[in-house]
Order: structure tokens, then sequence, then C-alpha cells
């Protein structure tokens, strides 16, 4: 792989561009009506209905990889989507930023493109916007087997519909995601983590607390009895909070075993499935059986339960929340949609890919 | 090429008479204020954009939400054109009305339903004024991030519509990432709730969708936004520059230095002069360029910042930097900023308000390039400019009674956007396109995409009623528009036929 350096900090890294063979093959599915399933490195393959028609043909974009382009003082890169996520990160790495949203990998094969299809952020969502808020324009091959542009690499564009966005955790039901602009920012000068002892009532009270203040908080999570906090910002703050606050010292892996699912908490030989629930902030805690761990200050919940997805979705929805099982082949994965809100993702389907043909029935039966 | 709306380009509306609709809206929501008298209707007649004034058919003020359900069943079933309205600030003519159609108004939903500290959200109608929601959290020590300068007028359902942008999004981001849910009124009467009080929900994005979408996919009737804590301090440095290229290279150094300032605020001379001469912000009017730069947070990481900014700056050649002394003088920095624009009114007598954005790096050569536009077209143009996030706002003065200057401003404009787009950039960053910039999208996107967009818009509105002609050009148009208009010796769409 060539890796060039111009003169104004510019990167670029020829990669391989393999559209045309992708627009080729999309054109081929159009006309033959043949479902795609599209994949990128299979971490996520797990997150999503596992219906596959039978005549389904894979299309992988893999080695549809490499950055296109990088311009740090811009804010801005622009990546194709077989590129490995730990790639793009380590390409931010090295000029001191990140993308904010902190998306799990789940495996080490883990693509750009899997990652903005499926729209998931870690732990530090709440105060930086989760991946649709850094997206800021993709080319994406829809049904016709042309690869279109939306959005672009500029920080602001309002020019037509935000169709990069809507791509953003649609995994790829409505075209296939071929490269991604993302807004990036430079990573905080100091870090600190504390470990709290105390009762989860207590431990509710402080993040609603704590997020009426402007103190440096980037991470916040209950979990075995005590509050874990991670503190991000200027080498003057993050002491100083960390002193004020208290506690012990908490390790950085932390957040990252957090994101990646590796506590024992998650622990793949439990029976009972996994269930992340999204509720607003400053919920109290639900009635739920089972074990949960708190994230997002209380606003994201992991659930080990046994619990029917009827009477989760029916506790949750009351609070004003959805819940997302983690677990293949339970259960529908995702909360069933209003009866409007059905008809107009239909018709949207419809219109995008009027034949069906990429990765039907992954979010909803109908679709 | 004229804007307003044109059945041969933009579609066929459906030709009812004024007095049956008004008569059937009259019956069907009996309780609603509806104008229909010119002189009543006179005021709607245009938004920000005032060189273009169309009287609509009716206006219609509903202050339920049963009502609007009903006015859009009666309009989706007599394929009567509606045009929703917010606040009437929006600067590319997406309020623009339709002589054969309803004008929405949602003035009438003013009410702040619900501020909830502790979940630090904002729950109120779309016709709440932007500033109006800070204020309601001010006591909590909390605000709303996005602040367009007409943030004292413009309504929040028009923000979310346009996506408005503020002197402040580079750090906090544009609306659309500041609203967590809106409900919505389909064109066939249905409520829907996109987004939740969660930070996300099942399905497709199409809170995102609708963030921008300039009132072409729903009415949107209700807005829940986010809040944040007001940061501890804030402190300003403006810094002079005896040359604009200088002060635009000294904005990529700021962020080099892994800075992102709360705003990061250029103007050139001629708007500085402006601003000067009309607010008294203590602007040098000497100076080629200045800077604003805020930087907010805990105190002492602000200090450190403000230092590393000053080295920055004057390795970059600033000639003079100040640190505004106190919040008074921070508000005067900034309320010379915000009232540029009408500033800029003052010393002429109209001008043209454009709203490009560009990657930082090419703000040299667009600069060079606007300068050589404005002398060859003997059009003034101050620059007003969100430097952080590379969103320009050429101001083109002119004066509309001379015959041809319209004409002429919209033209140095429309060339000014073409820049921004061979600069690797956008025609609008947060003013929208409604009809003004609608034949600059042909220069923007392909028609392939623009395909795309009216696939979007068919599966929410199958009948093209709501805001219809904006935003999106029909391929027709932009096969006029590139046959009039050959870029480059190359004409944009040479696959389409002529006519
Ligand atoms: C002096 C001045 C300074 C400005 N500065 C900025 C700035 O800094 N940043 C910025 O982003 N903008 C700025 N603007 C532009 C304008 O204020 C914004 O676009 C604003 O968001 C428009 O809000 P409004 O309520 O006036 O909407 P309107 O002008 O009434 O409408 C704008 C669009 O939104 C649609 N719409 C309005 N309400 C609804 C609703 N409830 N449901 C569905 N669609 C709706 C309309 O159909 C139209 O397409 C400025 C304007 C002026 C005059």
């Amino acid at each position: 792989m060539q890796h060039e350096q111009e003169k104004h900090g510019v990167h670029v890294e020829s990669g391989t561009d393999k559209a045309a063979e992708l627009c080729e093959q999309v054109r081929e599915a159009t006309a033959a009506k043949t479902p795609l399933t599209i994949t990128g490195g299979g971490t996520k393959a797990f997150y999503g209905r596992q219906s596959v028609p039978e005549n389904a043909q894979a299309i992988s974009l893999t080695e549809h990889s490499g950055i296109t382009h990088y311009d740090p003082v811009e804010l801005v890169v622009s990546v194709r989507a077989g590129t490995p996520l730990s790639q793009l990160e380590a390409a931010l790495a090295a000029e001191g930023q990140q993308l904010p949203c902190e998306p799990p990998h789940f495996g080490a094969s883990a693509t750009v493109g899997g990652m903005v299809a499926s729209g998931l952020s870690g732990p530090r969502r709440p105060w930086s916007g989760s991946v649709r808020d850094f997206v800021l324009g993709t080319r994406v091959i829809g049904h016709e087997g042309k690869e279109l542009r939306f959005g672009g690499e500029v920080m602001k564009n309002v020019a037509g519909y935000d169709l990069s966005r809507l791509m953003t955790g649609a995994q790829g039901t409505l075209g296939i995601i071929t490269e991604v602009s993302f807004k990036v920012l430079p990573k905080a000068p100091a870090v600190a983590g504390l470990r709290l002892e105390m009762t989860l009532e207590d431990a509710l009270r402080r993040f609603a607390e704590w997020g009426r203040q402007p103190l440096p908080i980037t991470g916040a999570a209950y979990h075995d009895g005590a509050l874990h906090l991670r503190l991000e910002g200027g080498n003057s703050s993050v002491p100083a909070t960390a002193t004020r606050l208290g506690g012990d010292r908490l390790d950085a892996g932390f957040w990252q075993d957090l994101r990646e699912h590796r506590l024992a908490f998650f622990d793949p030989a439990d029976p009972r499935p996994l269930w992340r629930v999204s509720l607003p902030n400053n919920t109290p805690p639900l009635a739920l059986d089972g074990d949960s761990l708190y994230d997002w200050a209380g606003a994201q919940r992991w659930l080990r339960s046994t619990i029917t997805a009827d009477t989760l979705r029916e506790i949750v929805t009351r609070a004003g929340g959805h819940a997302t099982c983690y677990t293949p082949g339970t259960t529908e994965p995702f909360t069933p949609l209003t009866r409007t809100m059905a008809r107009y993702h239909h018709q949207l389907k419809t219109q995008l890919d009027p034949n069906g043909i990429f990765n039907p029935g992954r979010l909803y039966p109908e679709f | 090429m004229n804007i307003l709306y044109d059945e041969r380009l933009d579609g066929a509306l459906a030709l009812n008479d004024k007095a049956s609709v008004l008569d059937r809206l009259q019956t069907s929501v009996p309780d609603m204020k509806l104008l229909h008298r010119e002189e009543d209707l006179r005021p709607f007649e245009c938004d920000g954009l005032s060189a273009y004034r169309v009287l609509p058919m009716l206006v219609a003020m509903p202050d339920t939400l049963e009502q609007i359900e009903n006015l859009m069943r009666v309009c989706f079933e007599m394929g009567v054109p509606v045009v929703t309205r917010g606040a009437g600030t929006g600067l590319s003519g997406g309020a623009l009305p339709l002589e054969q159609g309803v004008l929405l108004v949602m003035s009438r939903f003013s009410r702040i339903l619900d501020v909830d500290p502790d979940a630090r959200t904002a729950k109120v109608q779309p016709g709440v004024r932007n500033l109006a929601i800070s204020e309601a959290a001010a006591p909590y020590n909390l605000y709303y991030a996005p602040d367009p300068s007409s943030q004292i007028a413009c309504s929040i359902g028009g923000n979310v519509a346009e996506n408005a942008g503020g002197v402040h999004c580079l750090k906090y981001g544009l609306t659309v990432h500041n609203v967590l849910k809106v409900n919505v009124i389909t064109i066939e009467g249905e409520r829907m709730t996109l987004g939740s009080d969660a930070f996300d929900a099942p399905g497709f994005d199409l809170l995102a969708l609708f963030t921008g979408s300039e009132g072409m996919l729903g009415v949107i009737t209700e807005v829940t936004v986010k809040l944040l804590p007001k940061p501890e301090v804030a402190k300003v440095l403006m810094a002079s520059f005896d040359d604009i290229e200088k002060a635009g290279k000294a904005v990529g150094d700021i962020i080099a230095a892994g800075i992102i300032p709360g705003g990061l605020e250029m103007m050139d001379n001629l708007a500085i002069r402006a601003a000067e001469d009309f607010i008294r912000a203590g602007y040098p009017v000497e100076a080629e360029a200045i800077l604003l730069c805020e930087l907010d947070g805990v105190e002492a990481d602000v200090d450190d910042d403000c230092q590393t900014v000053r080295d920055v700056l004057r390795k970059a050649g600033a000639t003079d930097i100040q640190l505004a002394r106190d919040d008074a003088e921070r508000a005067k920095f900034w309320a010379g900023r915000k009232n540029a624009f009408p500033a800029v009114g003052r010393m002429s007598p109209d001008y043209y308000c454009m709203d490009g954005t560009i990657p930082k790096r090419a703000l040299p050569s667009v600069l060079k390039g606007i300068a050589a536009l404005s002398e060859e077209h003997g059009l003034p143009v101050a620059n007003v400019f969100h430097a952080g996030d590379g969103n320009m706002h050429p101001l083109i003065l002119f004066d509309a009674n001379k015959p041809g200057e319209l004409e002429l401003a919209e033209k140095v404009g429309g060339k000014i956007l073409e820049l921004c787009v061979e600069a690797g950039g956008a025609i609008t960053g947060e003013h929208g396109v409604g009809r003004e910039k609608i034949n600059q999208m042909c220069v923007q996107f392909k028609p392939d995409e623009l395909t795309s967009f009216h696939a979007v818009k068919a599966a929410f509105d199958s009948r093209g009623l709501l805001n219809p002609g904006k935003n999106i050009p029909t391929l027709q148009r932009c096969a006029e528009f590139g046959a009039m208009h050959v870029h480059h010796g190359k004409l944009p769409h040479p696959d389409l036929p002529r006519f």
C-alpha cells in the first residue's frame, strides 16, 4: 500500500478502489433481483435479524479500503468502507486526533463501513455525540449500481436531504456505503479515571447533579457497586476535578473493556440473553429481573435477563426508551415500529431500494 | 434565471379556485384562524430573502394539532400545496409562499412545554424563539447551544427545518446535534414521533433526515432539545491582521495546536467598518481582518488555552491581540459580529448574503476569487466568516432600485457558490437551499443524486404538496439551467435532454 504525505500535512493513502466492481455486482443483482448480504469484517453480524434469503449473495467490502483523504487541520478524514477501523484509529492517533464517538470494534476485523452501518457508539456518546453526529458525507451505491455522493468533506453542508446520516445505522438496508467522511477531533490533553463505591441510587443522583455542572466528564458507568467515572479535558481541570470528586483510581482499560463487552458481565457463557436498554437521562431503576450494568450515566443499560421481549419492551417503552436484543436468534432484535412509522419506513425502503436487494429483513421482517 | 415557481420547470400544481378552498377549510376546520384578504396576506409574502415576494392564496394560523391535522387532510385531498412558515427569518426563500398554496404559519405554537434540568432537556412548541429556550433554561444554569445570529427572532421549528448553525457550532454542533426528538404531522394528517427522549430510537434515523429538510417532509409540531451546562467561563480574544490571508492561516494554526474554540469568527475590513460604525464594538477599523476566538470551559483550562492561542496568533502575524476584559466587553465583541448583517445593511441600500462552505485551506484562493468577482462586476463584497468550520458569508452590496443590479448581485452570488463547490465545499452551510439556491443545486449534485432526493420526498409526500419547488430542483430545471450556464466550456449535465 502506498503512503504519501503532502506538504500541508494532508495524508493520502491510496489503498484499493473497488467501487467499479462493486457497482457492477449491484447492477447484476438488480437485474436478477438477487438479494445482497453486505459484509465488512463480520464483527457485527450478530447485530440485527439473522434471516438471510436463500438466494442471497454476499457482497464484501473488505477490499475496498484505504484512507482517501486526511487533513488534520480541517478535522476531516475520508475513508473507504472496507478500511479496518483500527487502521483509521491509528492514523488519527498519529496526529493526536480521534473519532470521539468511540465506536466498538467487537473484533479485530471491524471495518469503517460496519461501524457506520450499525451506528453503534461507545461510552463517550452522551458527551461527544454518536457515530451519525460525526458523519459529514458518504458515497453510497444505490439500487441502480451507481456510486452517489451525499454530504461532503466540509463541516457544514445543508444542501439536499441528509442521506449520509440516514444511511448511518440503517444496516445497509438502503444502499451500500462505500466511503465515509468524518469530523474528527483532537484527543484531550489530560485523562483520569475514578472509582467511587456507592449505592445505585446515590450514583444516579450524582449523574443528574454532575450533568448540570460543566465538569469534564466523558464516561460514567455504574457497575459492581461502584460508580466509574472518566474525566477528559485540560491539564488543569482534570486533576483538580479528580481531587475534588475523590475515590480510587480507575484504569483506562475499563472503558475499552466496557465498550468491547469484555467485562465479566458480558461473559458469552451466560445463558441469559443480553439486552441493550436505551432510556432518557435521569430514568430511575426499572423493575426488571436479572442483572444490569449502567453506562452513559444511566441512559444505556445492559441487561442480562430471561424476561420476555414483550414484557421488557412494555416497561421500557413506558419509560420513554427502547430495548435491543444482542443475543441473536432469541427474538426480534429491534423494538417494533408504530403503524405510521412502519408505513413510512416501508415507503422509504421501497423508494430507495425498489427491488429489495439490500440486506432485506436485516432490520425488520417486512423490509 | 428567475427563481419564482415556474410550473413548466418545477412541476404542475393543481388549479384550485380560492373561494372553494376557503370554503372547504372554513367548514372542515371551523375554529382555525384563516386570512384571505389581500391586506392580511401582504405581511406573509416573503421571508428574509425579501427580493422575492409572492402573495399566498390563504394564510392558516392554527393553534391546535387537530387543526393542523384537518388542514392537512383537506389540502391533501384537494391537492393544495402547503408551505410552512416559522418566524420568516429564513434567508433562502424556504418559506416563500405559492400563489396556489396555503401558507401554514406556526407562530401560535409558542409555548415552552417543559424544562427538565435533571434530564437536561426542554420540550417546546415549534414557534418558540431560539433565544427563549436558553432564557427558560438559564435559572438552572443550562442553555441551548445552537445560536444563529437571528436567535432573538427565529423559531426552533425553523431551526430544525434548516439545520441552523451559529457562532458556537464548531464545538457544540448544529441543530442536528442538539435535538433529541421532534413530533411531526405528515401531509396526510398523521402524527409521528422521530427520535426519542433517549439518545437513540429504533428504525431509520428519520430525525436526522427531517432536520434540514426545509419543510418538505412534514410539519414539525414539537421539538425536544438537549440543554448543556453553561461553561464556567468564556473568554474572547480579538486579533487584528494587516492581511486577510494571514488571518486565514491563523485559523488553521489554532486548530493544529489541538484547540477547539467555542467560537472562531473572521471579518474583513469592510465588515469591520460596518459593524464598528453601527455597534461601536471596539473593532480596529484599520485592520484588514479580525479574528474573534472564544475559549470556554473550566477557568484554569481556558487560561492555559488563551496563552496557547495568543502565542499562535502572534506567530501567525497578528498586529494586535486583545482579551475582552470582562463579560460586558466580551458581549460587545460578539455584538459587532452578530449584527454584521444589519450593519452592512446600513452601508448599502441592499445586500445579498451568501452561505457557501469550503475547506479552510481553500480560504485564500476563494477570497481572491471573490475579490476578483467583486472587482469585475463593480459590486463591493463584505466578508463575514464562521472561520472555524469553513462557512463563508460574503455580503454583496447593491441597490435594487438601479436597473439590473439585483440580477447582477445574484449572478455574482451564484459564481461565489460555484467557487465554493470547486474548492470542495457546499453551496449552503446553514441558510438552506430554499428557492434561492435551487439552480446551484444542479452544480452541487449529479442527476442520479437528485433523483435519490426526489425518491426520499416521494416516500413522505407522494403527491408533492409540501413546500413544492424548494430545496431539490427537478431534472428539467437543471437541464435548462445547464443549457444557459455553460461552465468552463462544459455543460453540467450533458446527458440530459435540452429544450
Ligand atoms: C439577520 C439574520 C441572521 C441570521 N443568522 C443565521 C445564523 O447565524 N445561522 C443560521 O443558521 N441561520 C441564520 N439566519 C437564517 C434564519 O434565521 C434561519 O434559517 C432560521 O432557522 C429560520 O427560522 P424561521 O423560524 O424564521 O423559519 P422560516 O424562515 O419561517 O422558515 C424556514 C424554513 O423552515 C420551514 N419551517 C419553518 N417552520 C417549520 C415547521 N414548524 N415545520 C416544518 N417546516 C418548517 C419553512 O417551510 C422554511 O422552509 C439568519 C437570518 C437573518 C435574517
